[in-house]
């Protein structure tokens, strides 16, 4: 739903007749111009997974990371200005390190969420600054509490989640989430989904190259959240790449 | 078995020392009634050290942080929580307070837990721990008499062995026994006059 707001898009401090704010709205748009970020919640953990479009063959491999660490236990994904969201990754760690220091425990993953989002939140209520233009999904594993996910976007709110997708392709990648039975997954069949449901939603037209992030935080690294070792993650691309093929082929077929 | 924490009170008094004159080593008792163990959170209780007025007062403050920070995660706080925020509040104001606590109590995350935090703000961990003017008598009771595991029975029965004992010997202590016990359930505050507790051969 598109409309041009003319007059009350020039600053968050505006509300627009029909009770929006322009501000906001646009900043969700860049995050919807960025390639695609899934987080998906399983029993056991959670596993994230980035599309990173490669726009140069000269840049280094695994530069601009869009997986970041905030703790040892709490990872976040990151689609929109990569600028933003590294600001924010450091607005995160702060939190979770004066939590550590003040509580002497792990930061709860639902109060490092709302308390991060209502820092982006305090961001959409004046005119002089401009709202976060990034979204992001965090992710954490406890013995106790499980796996958690939650998503925070840049009108501030957070969102508590089994499977959610941010970015250019989100449509598409929940499409596929949804098709998964999560509940009753493992973290590392999980991983192999990650990678399929990212390349079925990579647009081999419009980008070419990319670089597929994986990381998780589970039972299987025990409540550390890391990014996915060689083997595991060479595994999930073949994977991911052979059901990519079968499709084809059975398309084919059909014809 | 359960594994139960006790918390007693190991200082019987409390000596007011304005007047404390180093040389003669005088002490005035101001009051032999007062209580030093004092409930922060449901199941989570802090015995007292050191300058009463700095401890109260370190205390008062952590009891609301710690109720806030409660609300706001929606759930009851850790242990490891309560004894955080009187660390931080110890540490940071090293230089202006005199105050040590006991905190003990119970979560649903770790069960039944014991924490010290020294004057300058130390933090540590521990199973089975005393303080104060009288406790310096029953360091051989307690190291020989504590076991892991006890029942509640047994860790009652030894704590307040272990308080007699020290009241018995230290000056400035005696009076009243104030005795916490927390678990799952709840916490049950008793308070037995020193009359009442268990005689030993130190007379």
């Amino acid at each position: 739903m598109s409309s041009i707001g003319t007059g009350y898009d020039l600053s968050a401090s505006t509300f627009s007749p029909d009770g929006r704010v322009f501000q906001v709205e646009y900043a969700m748009k860049a995050v919807e111009n960025s390639s695609t970020a899934i987080g998906i919640r399983c029993k056991d953990g959670v596993v994230f997974g980035v599309e990173k479009l490669v726009l140069s063959k000269l840049y280094e491999e695994g530069s601009n990371k869009r997986i970041f660490n905030i703790d040892r236990h709490v990872g976040m994904a990151v689609a929109g200005l990569l600028a933003d969201a590294r600001s924010l990754a450091e607005v995160a760690r702060d939190e979770a390190s004066n939590f550590r220091s003040n509580y002497g425990h792990d930061i709860p993953l639902k109060h490092l969420s709302e308390r991060v989002a209502m820092y982006v939140h305090a961001y959409t209520l004046y005119s002089a600054v401009r709202p976060f233009g990034c979204s992001f999904i965090l992710g954490s594993f406890d013995k106790d509490d499980g796996a958690q996910l939650y998503m925070v976007d840049p009108s501030g709110i957070s969102y508590g989640y089994w499977g959610c997708a941010i970015g250019k392709a989100k449509q598409a990648a929940k499409t596929e989430i949804e098709k998964l039975q999560m509940k009753d997954m493992t973290c590392r069949e999980l991983v192999k989904e990650v990678a399929k449901i990212i390349y079925i939603v990579h647009d081999e037209v419009k980008d070419k190259a990319f670089e597929l992030e994986l990381s998780w935080v589970g039972e299987v690294t025990n409540g550390r959240h890391e990014l996915v070792p060689k083997d595991v993650r060479e595994e999930a691309e073949k994977y991911a790449k052979d059901s990519l093929e079968e499709e084809d082929d059975s398309d084919e077929d059909n014809m | 078995m359960e594994k139960r924490c006790l918390d007693a009170q190991f200082k019987g008094v409390s000596t007011g020392v304005s007047k404390y004159n180093a040389l003669n080593h005088h002490f005035y008792v101001s009051s032999k009634t007062i209580n030093k163990v004092i409930q922060v959170h449901d199941r989570i209780f802090c015995c007292m050290a050191g300058s009463l007025a700095d401890a109260q007062a370190v205390l008062k403050t952590a009891k609301f942080h710690l109720s806030f920070h409660s609300v706001q995660m929606e759930s009851s706080p850790q242990v490891i929580a309560a004894a955080s925020v009187l660390k931080e509040l110890c540490y940071k104001n090293k230089d202006e307070l005199q105050a040590g606590f006991i905190t003990a109590g119970w979560d649903r995350k770790k069960g039944p837990q014991i924490y010290v935090v020294s004057l300058g703000g130390m933090l540590i961990k521990q199973e089975v721990t005393i303080g104060g003017s009288g406790s310096t008598y029953i360091y051989g009771y307690v190291d020989a008499k504590y076991r892991p595991n006890m029942s509640r029975e047994e860790c009652l029965q030894f704590a307040t062995n272990a308080l007699a004992l020290a009241m018995g010997r230290d000056n400035v202590s005696g009076g009243v026994a104030h005795l916490v016990v927390i678990t799952e359930s709840g916490a049950e505050h008793t308070v037995v006059p020193g009359d009442k507790l268990p005689k030993f051969h130190d007379e």
